[in-house]
């Protein structure tokens, strides 16, 4: 698969795409495993696939995709309950990691080392190729010039030679120049340039493959944890302390390195139309044998941890809350995690309270506004900041179902075993509690303390040794793309004589040029190397003509 | 008049003279039909009237041959190379008039207005200016001419201007209508020298893109007209004639695709990057990598096209036109319909 169109369009084959025309097949199970890989080894059927691959990338972007966002996909299969099954048999809702999409990448990758092995030996092979000698006539070139001097042909050859292999730039022009005797006596010069076009096309395509391994042995070897940390607490390198973790089915947990990360402290700046303009985690990291550390995650800036790093992916508040039950004890104290539903940090949160010593179990649901602000009977956020911190809640008593054993999202309530606590005229009771108040709770069930309102930060953390492994084959391909599309392939020619009739006892020099591709640079190289000529006829007061 | 007004004023200015070049371009186009459609109306005459007596007859112009409807076509053999600036005339002998040296200064002008206006821009809002879908149409249509002027100093391609100059007028009037918002700063996933990088270079790729684009369409015009396609018998579309061959406006087309092709290439690249050190993850199929990675897979097959025995010439240059399309999407419909992580349109679209 190269970038390289030959001079006309009728003979546009490249070496290692075997041509497509029609052959019929041998006989046989291994004939017929030879016309296979012929064709999916040839130009045509890479072009087809590439055009697929197109294609079926597409719909990853149309419909949720269960790997980034399986609430969407739940979302779409509950209102399309005719297609959604369909499409989700086939794949719709994970197209990457589908059957069809794997396919024709897989395929893809089959017929590029098919085409570019080949290619890689014959390249091998024509490492040190001298450049081919002067064909007979120049005249049948489209770029040929001819001029005369007064210069012996030997000082022709060497000004020419000189102009193509030295002074500025001759490394990176990177002419092979041959020059040769001919049987009359007439020297030619011939070179080539551009050897580097199809080092740099192979480089690009194993690169290509490169990248493929790396990025499979990083799905292989990664882990991945989330977690959610309240101010002033943290929390250690281990499966259990995450709130998700997940890992490729080649990870050791050997590469689980015991650190442990304190959030001190989080902040947040927003400007007037509530726009985020800066999350800083403050955090103290301690890995093993080695002193303790504070540094700052921000979002473009991940911590350097045990091999891993650490990503800050999300904040919002958790308010400090003390219940104390019907008998006044303690029931719960904590910080609990509200999720910013808006902008302004309107956020969403349940705390539950399983532990009363007499009595129902008590939860509550509600809202969390940072600045809060009064309206049409309820209440909104203006501002993400803690300006008027007030939570909203509804309170619920009952069974809160924790004894199941089935797990429960801890951001919601499970009220098939609760009722909801109303008040006197039979409507549901709204907790409306403000940081340092505390309210009573209806019918005696107890109080309910809104202590302190500190932030939390989401991290995740990501283990994926192959990582330089990718950057560095991505770069090698980057390189290798770029020398081979602007990497020209030029042949250019001389024929040195003595001149004959009127132009006896001169030197006649002919020159032509050649270029595999549509070459807008071929005539000014050799008119330089021309030019580089004719500077010999100024001051040639010392030649003497040849004889 | 604060310095954020100023620079909209000057984008506007500049899409004014934008404007104003792309009328002339059009003029110019049809002063090349005029003449061309005269010339060829005056060579059908001359043809008719010699070729009653011996059927067939040569054409005035070099390699020109009567066909069947008596129409005058130069051959399909044309010459790579590309005019220099300055030629006095141009193929099929049309020498260039008023209009055209009008549309280029007014075309240099706008560029001078666009670039203060974009720079402008950056200082008001205190960071590069390429960070909502505004911003993208300013730098990607100021890469679009800055390339288009580039080329113009190297060889006479002052024929693409009404086409890019089009597609410029189009995207700026969209951005100052449509994708407006006021200058500000940037949400912390933002900030990042990554900004700097992955999206300049981005942005540039795009308007090379649509430079690329515009020399295929006339390319594949050129080609029709060389092949003396039935469509194009109107003698207006003569104006052709003043345009360079096929091969050579394929040629152009390829040298702009293949920067922009490794330009993208690296955007996709830089852009991993940045993914990896903002999202923890360097490619997450977002709609916005599903995309770039279309965009870059389309071109990637215009490549091996160029290099496939009965897909170059004509067929390879469609997928361009294909890769353009997709490049457009990219920018508008990933931005405004899907919602992914890419979604920094500065408008609120529901996202």
């Amino acid at each position: 698969m190269s970038q390289e169109p030959r001079s006309g369009p009728a003979d546009r084959v490249d070496p290692g795409y075997r041509s497509t025309a029609p052959v019929l097949p041998e006989l046989g199970a291994r004939g017929t495993l030879r016309w296979v890989w012929r064709q999916l080894t040839s130009m045509r059927v890479a072009l087809m696939l590439l055009m697929t691959l197109a294609v079926v990338a597409v719909p990853g972007s149309m419909f949720p995709q269960r790997p980034q966002d399986p609430a969407s996909v739940a979302g779409y299969l509950r209102d399309n309950p005719v297609s959604g099954p369909w499409l989700d048999r086939l794949g719709f809702f994970d197209v990457y990691a589908s059957v069809w999409f794997s396919a024709v990448y897989l395929l893809l990758f089959i017929s590029l080392v098919g085409c570019i092995l080949p290619r890689l030996w014959v390249h091998v092979r024509a490492w040190g190729a001298r450049p081919p000698r002067a064909p007979r006539r120049f005249e049948r070139f489209e770029v040929n010039d001819e001029l005369d001097t007064v210069a012996p042909p030997d000082a022709v050859i060497t000004a020419a030679s000189a102009a193509l292999t030295s002074g500025a730039g001759a490394r990176l022009r990177g002419f092979r120049v041959d020059t040769t005797t001919e049987a009359d006596g007439g020297r030619t010069l011939a070179a080539e340039r551009g050897h580097l076009r199809e080092s740099g096309n192979i480089l690009f395509h194993l690169a290509l493959v490169g990248l493929l391994v790396a990025v499979a042995s990083g799905q292989l070897l990664h882990y991945r944890g989330q977690a959610i940390v309240v101010e002033g607490r943290g929390f250690a390198n281990s499966p259990s302390d995450y709130d998700t973790f997940e890992t490729g089915s080649g990870f050791r947990a050997a590469s689980l390195v015991p650190f442990s990360l304190t959030l001190d402290r989080f902040t947040a700046e927003f400007d007037a139309r509530s726009r985020p303009t800066d999350f800083r985690a403050a955090v103290t990291l301690r890995e093993p044998g080695a002193a303790d550390r504070t540094d700052v995650i921000e979002v473009n800036t991940p911590l350097d941890a045990g091999g891993a790093k650490v990503y800050l992916q999300g904040n919002g508040y958790a308010p400090q809350v003390t219940v104390r039950d019907a008998d006044g004890n303690v029931a719960f104290a904590g910080a609990v995690p509200f999720l910013p539903k808006d902008a302004a940090y309107r956020s969403e949160g349940v705390v539950k309270v399983p532990d009363v010593t007499s009595g129902d179990q008590l939860g509550f649901a509600g809202s969390l506004l940072p600045t809060a602000v009064a309206a049409d009977g309820g209440f909104y956020s203006a501002f993400p900041q803690p300006g008027n911190p007030l939570l909203v809640l509804q309170v619920w008593r009952g069974d809160l179902g924790l004894n199941t054993g089935i797990p429960q999202n801890v951001y919601q309530l499970d009220t098939s075993g609760m009722t909801q606590v109303t008040g006197p005229d039979g409507a549901p009771v709204t907790v409306l509690v403000q940081p340092g108040e505390t309210v009573e709770l209806p019918d005696g069930l107890g109080t309910f303390t809104f202590d302190a309102l500190p932030r939390f930060a989401a991290f995740d953390l990501r283990y994926d040794p192959s990582l330089p492994w990718a950057a560095g084959f991505a770069a090698a391909a980057l390189v290798g793309l770029a020398v081979s599309l602007f990497t020209p392939r030029r042949r250019l020619w001389l024929r040195v004589s003595a001149g004959e009739g009127a132009r006896a006892g001169r030197t006649v020099v002919a020159g032509a040029a050649l270029a595999r591709t549509d070459d807008v640079g071929l005539a000014a190289e050799l008119d330089r190397v021309l030019d580089a000529i004719r500077t010999l006829d100024e001051g040639q007061d010392g030649w003497t003509s040849p004889s | 008049m604060d310095v954020a007004e100023l620079s909209t004023v000057l984008v506007w200015g500049a899409t004014t003279a934008y404007a104003i070049a792309l009328v002339a371009f059009s003029l110019d186009l049809a002063r090349r039909a005029d003449v061309l459609g005269q010339k060829r109306v005056a060579a059908l005459a001359a043809a008719s009237a010699d070729g009653a007596a011996d059927g067939a007859a040569e054409g005035a112009a070099e390699g020109a041959a009567v066909e069947g409807a008596g129409l005058v076509r130069v051959g399909r053999a044309g010459r790579v190379t590309l005019d220099r600036p300055g030629t006095a005339t141009g193929p099929g002998g049309y020498a260039p008039g008023r209009a055209l040296a009008i549309a280029m200064s007014t075309t240099t002008l706008g560029f001078l207005l666009h670039v203060v206006g974009t720079v402008l821009r950056g200082v008001a809002a205190g960071r590069v200016p390429w960070a909502n879908m505004y911003e993208f149409a300013l730098v990607g249509s100021l890469a679009a001419v800055a390339t288009f002027l580039v080329l113009c100093r190297r060889h006479d391609v002052r024929f693409l201007g009404s086409l890019v100059l089009g597609l410029v007028v189009v995207a700026l009037g969209l951005g100052l209508t449509a994708f407006y918002v006021p200058a500000a700063g940037v949400e912390p996933a933002l900030q990042s020298y990554w900004l700097v990088i992955h999206v300049s270079i981005a942005t540039i790729a795009s308007g090379m893109f649509a430079v690329s684009a515009a020399a295929s369409v006339l390319q594949l015009l050129k080609d029709s007209w060389e092949n003396s396609s039935p469509a194009l018998v109107h003698p207006r579309w003569a104006l052709l004639e003043s345009l360079p061959s096929a091969r050579a406006l394929e040629a152009l087309a390829f040298r702009i695709t293949a920067v922009g092709f490794v330009l993208w290439t690296f955007t996709v690249m830089a852009g991993a990057v940045w993914a990896e050190h903002a999202w923890g993850r360097y490619w997450g199929w977002d709609p916005k990598e599903v995309w770039s990675f279309v965009v870059w897979v389309v071109y990637a097959a215009y490549l091996h096209a160029r290099t496939t025995r009965g897909w170059s010439g004509r067929r390879a240059s469609w997928f361009v036109l294909a890769g353009f399309a997709t490049v457009v999407f990219n920018f508008t419909g990933v931005n405004l319909l899907l919602h992914g992580r890419h979604s920094y349109s500065g408008l609120d679209t529901g996202a």
